[in-house]
């Protein structure tokens, strides 16, 4: 390959032109791209593409009217209705104290900065399953929390409100960390004229500082939400797991599984990937809006 | 400018001490109560009984064969998706072709993926009724409910961590000191080891902790493909929903302290990368 790029600027020498370009030819001196490339296609089709298509393949066995029986059955539509439902409830909840938490932490000099910095990520970091034992024990009825909601009747587990509680865990993350970059970035001279021109603190947030956050908080809030959709082991130990109240849907494939329906679990494994599927179009979308107007 | 006009646009500029205030102990509470307080109960139940049991539990034959799995899991997922990640990041960031976009998009997938959908696409191709079932089954090839079911959902949860930290440090390197070591007759391997490698350095490490953090703790996924079978195919957090199941509260959070030091460990470590680096972050 070295040899056929050093015949190039030659030929430019020569004809005094530029030689025209195979499509698809290498244009740089670097080695390896017909081996990466290749490995990196092997590698994502057999681990993922392939057995991904499985899930397709495997609903389409139903046929239309089938893949609709399986994959909205009354229960399913409770579970996918518990679902939605919670993660937009969580998403809503990071939504509010994510801003508050990347502002504190953007805008806020306060002792222990650091360590609350860092204990953001921890839901990233902690394994879900040890998430959901541990939400359980304290959100029960005898748990630490859990009794002081009882005091006040409010039942906070094994029903929809501890899901919501659970995936409130899992999302914050993302709200924060996506919108920490942008509010970081946020020049001082926009909110300085805001405050020249005569703009109260509170103008100059909420006309000012707010609207140019919001690409960003959407982001954040999407990405809450699509990984809530799909979340299992920190729902599953609070959720109380009852058909029709408190059943997440990716519960309801592994019950599925359980009970050897493989075209059950398909069907309702591809509405959630479709799902997933639209959410990385809204976000995507909503990151080419921003784009735009940058 | 006056003083007083000085110290208006300061207070148009910066908020007022009591919404700091405000703010601020609204953020801490909040953390306080969704993060610190599930940590620290974790630990709290372990120990309920003294160090004693909670050790104990640690020791027990199973708690330890799932302690193997998880190190032996992770020991073969992690590298794995650190080559592929180097290899990606090498094809996507060093050269320009079609379709590069989509190829990253792709990369990407298995992080919007529902864990059980991750373990169910392996159930539906090696599973007894999937696209391999019979033939697996006459060779007496055991890949769903035994330990390779385990290793290959744990690859597809933890796929992007390294090619996703790389492609953008890379892309953002270019390819001049690449170029400039193979003008000077290096080989291609050696232009690696001695000029890209050192670039990456961080970064990777950064993409194979984050790796390893979730190898470890995978529950979902492998909670579909591993048939819990105890001694066996059982994980760590798959340990600790079984004896939780069975009530021994002491047991399950003994395990789980484990895999909460280890999130305390990695993000300590990140923290660290983060202060080294500055340029790092997670890019989930």
């Amino acid at each position: 390959m070295t040899v056929i790029e050093s015949a190039g600027p030659l030929q430019v020498e020569r004809r005094g032109t530029v030689p025209r370009r195979p499509f698809l030819r290498r244009r740089s001196a670097i080695p390896g791209f017909a081996v990466t490339l290749g490995v990196t296609l092997a590698v994502l089709s057999l681990i993922v593409l392939i057995p991904l298509s499985a899930v397709a393949i495997k609903a389409s066995g139903l046929g239309f009217t089938g893949f609709f029986r399986e994959a909205f059955t009354e229960r399913a539509l409770h579970a996918y209705a518990l679902s939605f439902g919670a993660s937009l409830l969580a998403a809503t909840v990071n939504g509010v104290f994510g801003v508050l938490t990347a502002w504190a932490l953007v805008r806020y000099d306060f002792p222990g900065k650091a360590v609350v910095g860092a204990l953001v990520d921890l839901p990233f970091a902690l394994p879900t399953a040890v998430a959901g034992i541990s939400l359980a024990t304290l959100y029960a009825p005898n748990g630490l929390i859990g009794a002081a909601l009882a005091q006040l009747h409010i039942k906070a587990a094994y029903n929809p409100t501890g899901v919501a509680i659970a995936l409130t865990f899992i999302g914050l993350p993302f709200v924060v960390r996506t919108l920490e970059p942008v509010m970081r970035d946020l020049s001082a001279e926009v909110e300085e004229a805001a405050a020249s021109l005569g703009a109260s603190r509170w103008q100059t947030i909420t006309r000012v500082v707010l609207p140019s956050l919001a690409p960003a908080w959407l982001t954040g809030v999407t990405l809450a939400f699509a990984r809530a959709v799909g979340e299992y082991g920190s729902v599953i130990f609070i959720a109380g797991n009852r058909p029709f109240k408190s059943e997440i849907a990716p519960l309801l494939i592994v019950i599925q599984l359980e009970q050897f329906n493989y075209r059950g679990a398909a069907a309702i494994a591809l509405t959630l990937l479709m799902v997933s599927f639209l959410m990385l179009l809204a976000i995507n979308a909503v990151q080419a809006w921003t784009r735009r107007y940058q | 400018m006056s003083g007083a006009a000085t110290k208006k646009a300061v207070l148009a500029t910066q908020d007022p001490p009591w919404v700091k205030a405000v703010v601020l102990t609204t953020v801490l509470l909040f953390l306080g109560l969704v993060l610190l307080l599930p940590v620290a109960a974790v630990f709290a139940q372990a120990l309920k009984q003294g160090l004693g049991p909670a050790l104990e539990a640690i020791r027990e034959p199973d708690a330890l064969s799932s302690i193997r799995l998880t190190l032996m899991t992770a020991a073969i997922a992690v590298p794995f998706n650190l080559l592929f990640g180097v290899c990606a990041a090498w094809a996507v960031a060093k050269f320009d072709f079609p379709g590069k976009a989509f190829l990253i998009t792709l990369i990407d997938l298995p992080f919007s993926v529902s864990p059980v959908v991750a373990g169910l696409i392996y159930v539906l191709v090696f599973g007894a009724q999937g696209w391999f079932g019979t033939w697996l089954t006459e060779h007496d090839i055991h890949i769903v409910f035994a330990v390779p079911g385990i290793i290959l959902a744990t690859i597809f949860v933890t796929f992007p961590f390294v090619a996703r930290e790389l492609i953008p440090l890379m892309q953002e390197q270019g390819v001049s000191e690449e170029e400039a070591a193979l003008s000077m007759g290096a080989s291609g391997l050696t232009t690696f080891w001695k000029v890209t490698a050192p670039n990456i350095r961080w970064g990777l490490l950064y993409g194979v902790l984050l790796c390893n953090a979730r190898a470890m703790g995978e529950f979902g996924a492998v909670s579909v493909v591993s048939g819990r079978i105890r001694g066996l195919t059982n994980t760590m957090p798959l340990h600790v929903e079984i004896l939780y199941n069975e009530y021994n509260y002491v047991g399950a959070f003994a395990v789980a302290a484990l895999l909460c030091l280890l999130a305390l460990v990695t993000l300590v470590l990140k923290t660290l990368l983060e202060m080294l680096q500055p340029d790092l972050r997670a890019r989930h």
